[in-house]
């Protein structure tokens, strides 16, 4: 174990921890945009910047490892000089629409702006000036609003694995973008939505909630994805009695926050008219609706009437792989080996 | 058997000024004389004294001609080679004494230096390793391979030699700690991306001495055990590169690289790899980066190459005329090399003079020299004998040493406590007449536009820093930019991932620390004391001197000069845009700034 002192606290970590790490453990908040302990450490946005003694410059805690017998502060006056500062430069390059915009109450930079008091820049000259890409029909991509941190790309690249966007020009020109600068649907982009769910701030917005609620308007409701079988854990952003909104649940064993298309986007049938709540039974040419034990009674009466080979079954991706085995099973102790499953067709 | 040899410069300044069309008439010459035979060609490496190349010297004699060209081809070979009258016209003038000087020892560009890794520039035919050998080439290298790898550290280590690419790391510190990183796979790198603007010390150096470069990387290589290099060296270096390449060949051939060098059983491979020209590829990490043919940015440190470099392996990263120092160690000792220089910074440093001097070019001098010396004996003053005003040391990354501290001794530590760096040892000499809000400015454009944008008080910082500067100069400067210009400075130096942004603010804290009057002067009362800054000019009309030709009256675009023919004219100051229309076209110079 190293042992170092933050803010005149002593704290033992492991000697592979980093300054960040150790501050947690005492429970001291740093700042961070471009820290995800999940992904490549790269120090980029130089938010968590702490005062290190005998360092010549202020450190990234976020990949700084620890030393024995460090001496950190993490919020001496220097420190706080650099972030202020670090605030004042990027909303000198970001729209400050924070009125109509979606991160609103959930955007890193309102609230570290908040937290140390930056309510406008010195600084008024050049701002990014893009077009909006909203011709997917999942979410829109306003890079005006990017602080380049980076946690999209290296989410796509490391997590994903799709790598369908990259940073293109550098210093002030840089940008976030796919292959070409073109639309994300002319990439190797799958949707996954886990950009949207590591952007900081406003830059990625899912068009699905878009003015249906303010963060701390929301319930979050856990839950397991019905799509497949894979049973990625999401949570649901619910208002009233209204799903407005997904993202991955991170505490998920299954998939610890990671999600696809379909469960991060695909939950609009949830409140579809023509949504199935109950079983529908064919009387007189018609669909009908009835309770559960009339469908069922219906059914077992069918598997008697038939025999053996007469009897086929289809079963449905949505369900686990544990109840389709329990279906084929069911299948062929009737007498039949005529199974299959929707995911061939 | 020849009785003369004759060494043209070929390096690259030399050849823009034409050396290469001085070879082909003087082959051409000798073949009239019927001479190929007596006199022997040779294509040499950087002399340094760029301002008067093309340079031509001939031996035994020692005569050395300068700014020569090939339409004096013809008379050189008559007079001298065949009646042996020495072409006085082409010898060096001194331009204090106005006498000609035959020998370059008797030129003051030349004695006030000390050559030791400009010791074979301009001496030896780069291209033939036999000349390099003759001249002690690879004996270091011997000696080393016949060391154990702690004694070579340890030799490098009280040398007191410190990196010469910049920031002045103890070199054999890092050595020491690459050698002590375990692992089965280690890598020597030499970093060629020499990239601030007027450096070229070690473009000179591969260009004309790049064996001292291998033999430095083979002594690295056995000193922290490692049997690959990358030299990554800028694809602007195409004659670098070439000599680089056959270099290496050599090398090959002789069994000086390869496997079992000298039958040491120790492997030595040299790889080039060029690069495609980002400044911030000078920076180790993204240098690394770059090799690995990543995007060329920085990485966080640590860890240090020396732990976790190039493909994750331990990496050792020199700059080439550090290596280049390598080898004189271990051949005459580290005392020896110590024993030169000053007590914090030992051995020599290359300096590129440029801007306006009159000696341009590479000089080298021992470490502690006052920067008056360099200025004045070396550089021989400032051009047009106009007043003396800074010096920008250590290109963009560096700051400006002010006339009062002319005296001050030049090495690491003396620079950095006054706001400038080593850096690569560019010098860019300022006159009077150089605004330093401009020139700020100027190193600020620079910066901005290399700057990689990863993290962001460089990519935001560096933006808003010359947003500033430049108001400043048109003229829209306000008083709160100053502190915040300070502030900003401080906090991108204090809060950039990289030496670049680390770096980038430091013209703009010296031109601060050192020439605020002149900030003040163009907020304030909108005027540029160096009469540099266009839009804060006021033109009139010296009416002596006006001769009434109406020339200026239909040259300017706002119909701001009102005059008869004949009669002095007159600018109205109201209606005048200082576009400086009237004072290019006036040919009696009647139009004045102020």
């Amino acid at each position: 174990m190293v042992s170092l002192t933050i803010n005149g606290q002593s704290v033992e970590v492991e000697p592979e921890a980093t300054i960040l790490q150790a501050a947690e453990k005492l429970g001291i908040f740093i700042p961070t945009f471009c820290y995800d302990p999940e992904l490549t450490l790269v120090g980029a946005c130089r938010m968590c910047v702490v005062e290190v003694e005998k360092a010549r410059a202020l450190m990234a805690s976020c990949c700084t490892p620890v030393m024995d017998g460090m001496v950190v502060h993490t919020e001496s006056e220097r420190v706080i000089a650099a972030r202020k500062e670090n605030l004042n430069l990027l909303i000198a390059n970001h729209p400050l629409d924070c009125l109509t915009c979606e991160k609103t109450g959930a955007c890193r930079l309102q609230d570290y702006c908040y937290q140390y008091g930056i309510s406008e820049s010195d600084y008024h000259g050049d701002k990014k000036d893009y077009e909006l890409d909203d011709t997917n029909p999942f979410f829109i991509r306003n890079m005006n609003k990017c602080i380049l941190c980076g946690l999209c790309v290296r989410t796509c690249h490391e997590i994903n694995g799709a790598g369908a966007v990259e940073f293109m020009n550098r210093g002030f020109d840089s940008k976030v973008t796919a292959a070409f600068d073109d639309p994300l649907e002319n990439s190797s982009c799958v949707f996954c939505g886990m950009c949207v769910d590591a952007c900081p701030v406003g830059a990625l917005t899912p068009k699905h909630g878009i003015g249906k609620g303010r963060p701390w308007e929301l319930k979050r409701v856990k839950t397991v994805c019905p799509y497949c079988g894979t049973g990625c854990g999401l949570e649901l952003y619910v208002k009233g009695n209204t799903v407005v909104g997904a993202k991955g649940d991170v505490t998920s064993p299954a998939s610890r926050g990671q999600t696809c298309v379909k469960g991060r986007f695909g939950f609009d049938f949830l409140q579809s008219p023509e949504r199935l709540k109950s079983p529908l039974i064919r009387k007189n040419g018609e669909l009908v609706e009835s309770s559960w034990d009339e469908a069922l009674d219906l059914i077992a009466k069918k598997f008697k009437e038939v025999k053996g080979t007469e009897l086929a079954g289809l079963a449905s991706a949505r369900v686990t792989n544990e109840e389709n085995y329990l279906f084929q099973k069911l299948l062929r102790s009737l007498g039949s080996n005529n199974v299959d499953h929707c995911a061939r067709l | 058997m020849y009785e003369k040899h004759i060494l043209i410069c070929a390096g690259t300044g030399c050849i823009s000024s034409g050396a290469l069309d001085v070879e082909e008439a003087l082959i051409e010459e000798l073949k009239k004389h019927n001479l190929q035979d007596k006199v022997r060609i040779i294509m040499s490496g950087c002399h340094g004294f760029c301002e008067k190349g093309p340079l031509f010297i001939v031996y035994p004699e020692d005569i050395f001609y300068c700014e020569v060209t090939a339409e004096d081809m013809p008379e050189l070979v008559e007079e001298y080679l065949v009646k042996g009258n020495i072409v006085e016209r082409l010898l060096y003038k001194d331009p204090t004494t106005d006498k000609r000087v035959i020998s370059h020892e008797e030129i003051p560009f030349y004695s006030k230096q000390m050559r030791l890794v400009l010791r074979n520039c301009g001496v030896i035919d780069p291209e033939n390793i036999d000349e390099y050998i003759i001249r002690g080439g690879y004996s270091g290298m011997k000696k080393a391979l016949e060391m154990e790898p702690i004694e070579v550290v340890n030799a490098v280590k009280s040398s007191g030699l410190r990196g010469r690419g910049g920031a002045g790391f103890p070199t054999g510190m890092k050595w020491e700690f690459a050698y002590r990183s375990q692992n089965d796979k280690k890598y020597m790198v030499c970093n060629a991306d020499e990239g601030d603007p007027g450096a070229f010390m070690d473009r000179s150096v591969l260009e004309g001495d790049p064996h001292a470069v291998l033999e430095g990387l083979v002594i690295g290589g056995r000193a922290i055990g490692s049997d690959e290099a990358y030299i990554y060296v800028r694809a602007e270096y195409p004659l670098a590169i070439k000599r680089l390449r056959t270099a290496i060949a050599q090398a090959e051939e002789y069994g000086l690289l390869g496997k079992n060098i000298f039958n040491s059983g120790i492997d030595f491979k040299i790889n080039i790899k060029e690069g495609a020209g980002a400044f911030v590829c000078g920076e180790e990490t993204a240098l690394l980066a770059s090799i690995e043919g990543e995007r060329g940015l920085p990485r966080p440190r640590p860890p240090f190459p020396a732990v976790k470099g190039l493909w994750g392996k331990p990496t050792c990263i020199n700059n080439v005329e550090t290596l280049a120092n390598v080898p004189l160690i271990l051949r005459k000792g580290a005392d020896w090399y110590s024993s030169i220089g000053t007590e914090g910074s030992k051995g020599t440093k290359i300096f590129a003079l440029t801007g306006k001097i009159n000696n341009t070019g590479l000089c080298e001098v021992p470490m502690g020299i006052s920067l008056r010396e360099i200025v004045y004996d070396i550089g021989g003053g400032i051009r047009n004998g106009k007043k003396y005003k800074a010096v920008q040391i250590g290109g963009p990354s560096g700051g400006c040493i002010p006339e009062e501290l002319l005296d001050l001794p030049i090495d690491f530590d003396s620079l950095t406590a006054k706001g400038a760096m080593m850096g690569s040892g560019g010098m860019v000499v300022m006159d009077e007449e150089t605004c330093m809000v401009d020139l700020a400015r100027y190193f600020l454009s620079f910066t901005q536009n290399e700057s990689c944008g990863k993290c962001t008080p460089c990519r935001e910082g560096t933006k808003r820093m010359l947003e500033i500067l430049l108001r400043i100069t048109q003229g829209k400067g306000e008083p709160e930019d100053i502190p915040r210009l300070e502030k900003l400075a401080v906090s991108v130096k204090d809060s950039s991932l990289c030496g670049l942004g680390q770096t980038a603010p430091n013209p703009v804290l010296t031109t601060l620390r050192y020439f605020r009057d002149e900030y003040e002067a163009h907020i304030f009362d909108r005027r540029c004391p160096a009469g540099q800054c266009k839009d804060l000019l006021t033109y009139y009309i010296d009416a002596e001197l006006c001769i009434g030709c109406r020339a200026c009256i239909k040259a300017c675009p706002a119909e701001a000069i009102t005059g008869e023919k004949k009669e002095p004219h007159v600018i109205d100051e109201a209606k005048c845009i200082s576009c400086g229309a009237c004072f290019d076209k006036c040919k009696k110079d009647a139009v004045k700034t102020k």
